[in-house]
């Protein structure tokens, strides 16, 4: 793996060229622009994605941004789409039908709704097989191609247009599913969770160790939507850096097994740091709502804490 | 010189899979189907061949693992039944509009509910909308003969769609019949190795699969589709030409039996068409004079050629393994009775449903229809002409 030099990996070829239709301020595509990264020079790469907002801006007939091999085939399968890519690739090689010198790597993108709900189970399977493939998943927390829905990715009391805040309802009623922590329990070779940092060192290092770990991997990318959280376009990366300074999205990985924390907060922010700048909270900052932001806080500590120990055990 | 052996259908299948050696098969298993994928998969870990098989956690990843390897320019396949090809429905369509050449072998058995595992058409007849071709064996050596002609259709330049290779459940696949198999170099020969234009892996030349389109360009691509399938229809011809060369056996659109004269038809297709021919045989010694119009490709339909086979026949019997619940007719029935129409072939046409969920079709039940349809032309005895044969009294 390299080292880290800010400014030499911002001037590597873009891989996702611009003209894209994706929204100013989408954290999204800074998400992917930050993995494709990470891909040596020379390597080349088939692209998977999930329908999505990402495939329906980057790939529209007669254009694509995509400067690599890029697929799409249909909302819930982007893990068994890729799987099959992955094989072919295994097949032509052993039939001698690729130069011997080409290398080829294989990482797929899909949104929260692609990744956590309908295309669970084709991600499931393409895990557990073991494909030497990335599964991305870009988790801006609810279906956003379809208008701002709920997924199992949204976190308790957030505004969606399935779960809205109104008289007898404060937004979505449930948790949000731990997706870094189910994929490490297929114990795959790797797993990663992590987000836009100012210098993306994180995201970097992660997804090189992805593409470059022979096997399935995941990445959790939390990428912030303007639409769907309602933020200014400017302060994504504010927002990025206030979820991992109020533990509400840690970095971590899972490396064979093993549970690393890569960034504990000197001084750990409370949430509603975090709430308070996204009109998809608003309500909560209502008087007589204190409880509901208490509850937010609770539920952020219990996990930071059981991730902690997980970490601390290894 | 022909190898003379004894197999089932889902083993001639599984047999010219081995041989034709593809480069991947994605497979998840289901009744009637599952000894396909188990027996490549012992081919694969005898070493008789080399395909990568890929044992998936549905069929909807089977189609979707075998549309993302033919698209990376991998020879590919899967096979399925029933509610495996439903729960596929949306990827085919997506295999056929991304114009990928990959085939299936479908082993046919109705769908639920009730469950039931036996043989009927609801499941290939599903999915004949979906831009597939679809061609229909009546036993073993037409399930293998059909599946070696599979690919050269399919990739053939002018097509480039999917193909489905169609047996009848448990009537075709798990039924033991003698069988003539050509050597391995022989079907290797004849199918070719696979070398797509353009394709993910293309070294140097990257490209993109599955856009958004907008309405200035999906109708467009919606009619070369189109046109790829009326070209199959060339293509079809051409392979079964050159098949018969190799091999003897001569295949088309369909197979007529005994109808060049005949006042009196049945058309049908699949396994049943056997039953239909061995009570022909009986008819015709009683001076009757009926004959068989058994369809073998079902996608592209060969309407024109399907009505002028039935001109100057009195009557014919249309046999539909599937309800289509129009309260109408059957999906041949309705297809047939338009190719008639259009083709201004007068013939007194009666649509019969047979044989739904594995309920026995026999030669008895097929004298009974040559009956219905004598005693209508004879004696003018009127009777619906949708009806349903073979019910419970």
């Amino acid at each position: 793996m390299s080292e880290y030099n800010f400014k030499e990996i911002m001037n590597k070829p873009e891989r996702l060229a611009p003209g894209h239709r994706m929204c100013a301020g989408c954290g999204a595509t800074i998400a992917v622009r930050g993995v494709l990264r990470a891909l040596h020079e020379g390597d080349r790469a088939v692209i998977g994605n999930a329908t999505g907002c990402l495939e329906v801006s980057t790939y529209m007939y007669p254009y694509t941004a995509w400067e690599d091999s890029y697929i799409h085939n249909a909302f819930e399968n982007a893990g068994a789409t890729l799987s099959g890519v992955e094989t072919a690739y295994k097949a032509l090689k052993k039939r001698g039908r690729l130069p011997e010198n080409e290398n080829f790597k294989f990482i797929t993108f899909g949104g929260d709704g692609g990744t956590y709900d309908i295309g669970f189970q084709s991600l499931s399977g393409a895990m557990e097989r073991g494909h030497d493939l990335v599964y991305v998943c870009y988790d801006n927390g609810a279906y956003m191609n379809t208008g701002i829905q709920r997924s199992s990715a949204t976190p308790m009391y957030a505004d969606t247009t399935t779960t809205p805040v109104g008289k007898k309802s404060n937004g979505k009623m449930q948790n949000r599913k731990d997706l870094a922590g189910i994929i490490a329990d297929h114990y795959v070779p790797y797993v990663a969770q992590t987000t836009l940092t100012k210098d993306f060192k994180d995201l970097y290092l992660k997804s090189e160790k992805a593409i470059y770990t022979e096997g399935a991997a995941f990445l959790n990318i939390m990428a912030p939507c303007p639409r769907g959280w309602r933020y200014d376009t400017a302060d994504v990366m504010n927002i990025c850096r206030l979820a991992i300074e109020t533990c509400y999205w840690p970095l971590f990985e899972v490396d064979h097994g093993k549970w690393i924390l890569n960034y504990e907060p000197k001084k750990k922010l409370p949430i509603e740091d975090f709430l308070r700048e996204q009109g998809r909270f608003k309500h909560l900052f209502k008087p007589g709502n204190e409880d509901l932001i208490a509850q937010f806080q609770a539920e952020v500590d219990r996990r930071w804490e059981d991730l902690q120990y997980r970490c601390a055990r290894a | 010189m022909a190898i003379r052996d004894r197999m089932s259908g889902n083993e001639a299948v599984a047999y010219a899979i081995k041989q034709i050696n593809p480069d991947v098969m994605p497979a998840f298993p289901i009744t009637p189907s599952t000894e396909i994928p188990q027996l490549v998969s012992t081919y694969i870990a005898n070493g008789e061949c080399d395909t990568e098989f890929i044992p998936v956690e549905s069929e909807h990843s089977s189609m979707s693992a075998t549309l993302g390897s033919e698209a990376a320019g991998a020879r590919s396949l899967t096979a399925t039944s029933s509610c495996g090809l439903a729960l596929m429905w949306e990827e085919l369509l997506v295999a056929a509009s991304n114009r990928m050449p990959c085939a299936m072998a479908l082993v046919n058995r109705t769908l639920s509910g009730p469950i039931n595992i036996n043989c009927d058409h609801t499941d290939g007849m599903g999915a004949r909308d979906t831009g597939w071709i679809q061609i229909y064996a009546e036993n073993n050596q037409e399930a293998y003969d059909n599946f070696i002609q599979a690919y050269p259709i399919a990739e053939d330049v002018r097509v480039h769609l999917p193909i489905m290779i169609c047996q009848d459940g448990f009537i075709t696949s798990h039924a033991v019949e003698n069988i003539e198999l050509l050597e391995d170099d022989k079907v290797r020969e004849f199918v070719g190795t696979y070398k797509p234009e353009e394709f993910l892996l293309n070294p140097g030349k990257p490209m993109s699969v599955g856009p958004y389109s907008v309405s200035n360009y999906a109708m467009e691509a919606r009619k070369n589709q189109a046109l790829a399938m009326e070209a199959a229809k060339d293509v079809i011809i051409e392979v079964a030409d050159r098949y018969r060369e190799l091999t003897g056996r001569g295949f088309g659109f369909f197979e007529e039996y005994k109808t060049s004269d005949a006042d009196y038809v049945m058309v049908i297709m699949g396994s049943a068409a056997g039953t239909a021919k061995q009570a022909v045989d009986d008819l015709r010694e009683q001076g009757i004079k009926a004959g068989v119009l058994k369809l073998r490709v079902f996608r592209p339909f060969p309407a024109v050629q399907i009505a002028k086979a039935l001109a100057g026949s009195k009557a014919v019997a249309i046999m539909d393994r599937c309800e289509s619940y129009n309260t109408n007719g059957g999906p041949l029935g309705s297809e047939i009775m338009a190719a008639l129409f259009r083709e201004k072939v007068s013939t007194e046409a009666v649509n019969y449903i047979y044989g739904l969920a594995g309920r026995d079709f026999t030669v008895e039940s097929v004298y009974g229809i040559f009956d219905d349809l004598k005693q209508h032309v004879e004696q003018g005895k009127e009777f619906d002409q949708f009806r349903y044969i073979g019910l419970r009294e």
